[in-house]
C-alpha cells in the first residue's frame, strides 16, 4: 500500500528555520540542515524548505543551504519561495533539491508550470497554493497571504493540473497556525476531483489531526511545522498512532 | 568501506537527470563516484548506474546518438538502472512509442487508474515485496533476501518512488510493489540489476541497497 507521508516543513530566513503563526510573528526554530536531518532520522516522508528572505543576498544563501541538504539527507525534499522562472528551478535543481513549489508567479503567469514541466517533467513541479475561506469561497492568496485575487482555489487547483503539475500543497490560511485541524472539507473536495497528489497544509495541532486529514480530507500527506519544531508532535509517536488508527504508514 | 572508497564507480550522464541525488547518497556512502557519457571510462568502471527521471524517447534518442546505448548493453561489470533506468533497460516503451536497450524482455506500460484512488503518478512510499525465491528463512524465522541488493531487508520495507510507467511482472523480476496492479519494482539478468524506486531518496533501506550494489561481485 501507498503510504500516507509526513512532511516537516521548514520556512527558512536568513539560513534559519523560523515558523509563523497565521504568517506573522515568527520565532526561531535551529538550524535547518540539522533539524532536516533530524526529521529524516525521525522518520519524515519528505521535507519541505520554503526560503521566506526577500534579498538576493537570501536567495544565495538559501541555495548554498539546498546543497548542504542535498548532500545530508536520504529522503526526498521540496524547495519553494521566490520562484518566478526557470533559472531559479534550474539553479536549485541543480543544488540538489528535488522538488520545487510554486506559489505566487505560478498563480501571476501559469505558463510557469508548463515551462517547468516540459523541462524538468510533472514529478518535480509542486504547486503551492494559499487560499482563504471569505464568505463561503475560498480565494488564492499572492505574497504569502498578503494580497486576494478573485482566483477561486478549485479552479486554480484543476488549471495547475491541467498545466502539469505533479502534486498540489493547499495551505488553508484559516487554519494556518491555529492548531484546530486541517481545511478536511475543501482538502476532500480537492482530493477527489484532481488525479494528482494534494498535500495538507495548515492547522496541525494533535495527532487525531493528522488522522482527520487521511481519513476525512482524503489527503495524500500531511505537511505541518511548529507542532514538529518545538516538539509538540514526535514524528514516530504519530506514525505509531496513524498505524493504530489502520492508516498505512511507513515505519 | 576501504573497498568502496578504492571502487571505481561511474554513473551514465544523459539528458535524463536528476543525477545529483545519487552522486550525494554515494558520497554519503564514502564513494567519490564520476559522472561520465565516455565508454572507455564506463567500460572501465567496477560499477555503473544508471539512474535519470525523464522522457524516455528523448533519453533514448540522446543514448544512440552518444552510441551509449550499444555501451550499457556491452558492459560486464555490475549495473544499476535506476527508475527510468530501469525503464530504458527493457525492450520498449509505451512512453513515446520507445524502443529501449532490450537488456530486459519487458515492454514498459503507463498506470491505467483502475480507481479514483488511482493517482497517477505512483509518488510517495510503498511496499516492497521481495521475490520468494529470492528470500531464505532464518531460523528466527525472520524472513531475508538472498538477492544480493536486498540483503538484510525485511519483506515490506518501504522505498520511494516516482513514475508514471511501470515494467511489468516478468522472469526477472526480483522483488514486486503493489499499485493499481503488482509491477516489477526490481529487476535482476546476469550483470545487471534495475530498480523503479530511488534507493538514493529511500531512507536508511535505500542505502543499504546501494551499500549491497556496491558489495556485489
Amino acid at each position: 500500500m501507498l503510504a500516507k507521508r509526513i512532511i516537516p516543513c521548514l520556512d527558512v530566513k536568513d539560513g534559519q528555520t523560523v515558523k509563523g503563526t497565521n504568517f506573522v510573528n515568527l520565532r526561531h526554530a535551529g538550524d535547518p540542515v540539522e533539524l532536516g536531518h533530524a526529521y529524516s532520522e525521525q522518520g519524515a516522508d519528505e521535507l519541505v524548505y520554503l526560503d521566506i528572505t526577500a534579498s538576493h543576498e537570501g536567495r544565495k544563501t538559501f541555495t548554498e543551504l539546498v546543497s548542504r541538504v542535498a548532500a545530508t539527507v536520504n529522503i526526498p525534499f521540496t524547495v519553494g519561495g521566490g520562484i518566478g522562472e526557470l533559472r531559479d528551478v534550474d539553479r536549485l535543481l541543480n543544488a540538489g533539491a528535488d522538488k520545487v513549489s510554486v506559489n505566487s508567479a505560478a498563480l501571476r503567469r501559469p505558463e510557469l508550470i508548463d515551462e517547468i514541466t516540459s523541462h524538468f517533467g510533472s514529478q518535480v513541479c509542486v504547486v503551492a497554493i494559499d487560499a482563504r475561506l471569505d464568505e463561503g469561497e475560498w480565494r488564492c492568496y499572492l505574497n504569502g497571504g498578503r494580497i486576494p485575487t478573485e482566483r477561486s482555489l478549485f479552479d486554480w487547483a484543476h488549471e495547475a493540473q491541467e498545466r502539469g503539475a505533479g502534486e498540489i500543497l493547499f495551505t488553508s490560511m484559516n487554519h494556518d497556525g491555529v492548531k484546530t485541524g486541517f481545511a478536511n472539507d475543501a482538502l476532500r473536495r480537492l482530493s477527489d476531483s484532481l488525479s494528482i497528489p494534494i498535500i495538507a497544509s495548515g492547522g496541525a495541532g494533535c495527532k487525531e489531526h493528522f488522522r482527520d486529514t487521511f481519513l476525512e480530507g482524503h489527503s495524500d500527506a500531511a505537511l505541518a511545522a511548529s507542532v514538529f519544531h518545538f516538539g509538540e508532535i514526535k514524528i514516530p509517536e504519530l506514525k505509531e498512532y496513524l498505524k493504530g488508527e489502520g492508516i498505512t504508514v511507513r515505519i | 568501506m576501504y573497498l568502496c572508497a578504492r571502487m571505481k564507480i561511474a554513473i551514465v550522464k544523459y539528458n535524463a537527470g536528476n543525477i545529483y541525488s545519487v552522486v550525494h547518497a554515494l558520497r554519503r556512502l564514502g564513494v567519490e563516484p564520476v559522472l561520465t557519457d565516455d565508454a572507455a571510462e564506463l567500460r572501465a568502471a567496477d560499477k555503473v548506474l544508471f539512474p535519470g527521471q525523464g522522457e524516455a524517447s528523448q533519453a533514448m534518442s540522446y543514448l544512440r546518438e552518444h552510441g551509449l546505448d550499444e555501451v550499457i548493453r556491452s558492459l560486464r561489470q555490475p549495473v544499476l538502472g535506476i527508475c527510468i533506468g530501469q525503464q530504458l533497460m527493457c525492450r520498449h516503451s509505451e512512453e513515446g512509442d520507445t524502443e529501449c536497450l532490450g537488456i530486459f524482455p519487458a515492454e514498459v506500460k503507463r498506470f491505467q487508474p483502475q480507481r479514483h484512488e488511482d493517482k497517477v503518478p505512483h509518488m510517495g512510499w510503498n511496499e516492497l515485496r521481495i521475490k520468494n525465491e529470492t528470500l531464505e528463512m532464518k531460523h528466527e524465522g525472520e524472513e531475508v533476501s538472498v538477492n544480493p541488493l536486498f540483503r538484510g531487508l525485511a519483506d515490506g520495507d518501504f522505498v520511494y518512488f516516482v513514475h508514471s510507467f511501470y515494467v511489468p511482472q516478468c522472469e526477472f523480476t526480483t522483488a514486486t510493489t503493489d499499485y493499481i496492479l503488482p509491477f516489477s519494482a526490481a529487476l535482476h539478468k546476469d550483470n545487471f540489476y534495475a530498480t523503479q524506486f530511488h534507493p538514493e531518496k529511500s531512507g536508511a533501506t535505500g542505502e543499504k541497497i546501494l551499500r549491497n550494489f556496491l558489495e556485489v561481485e
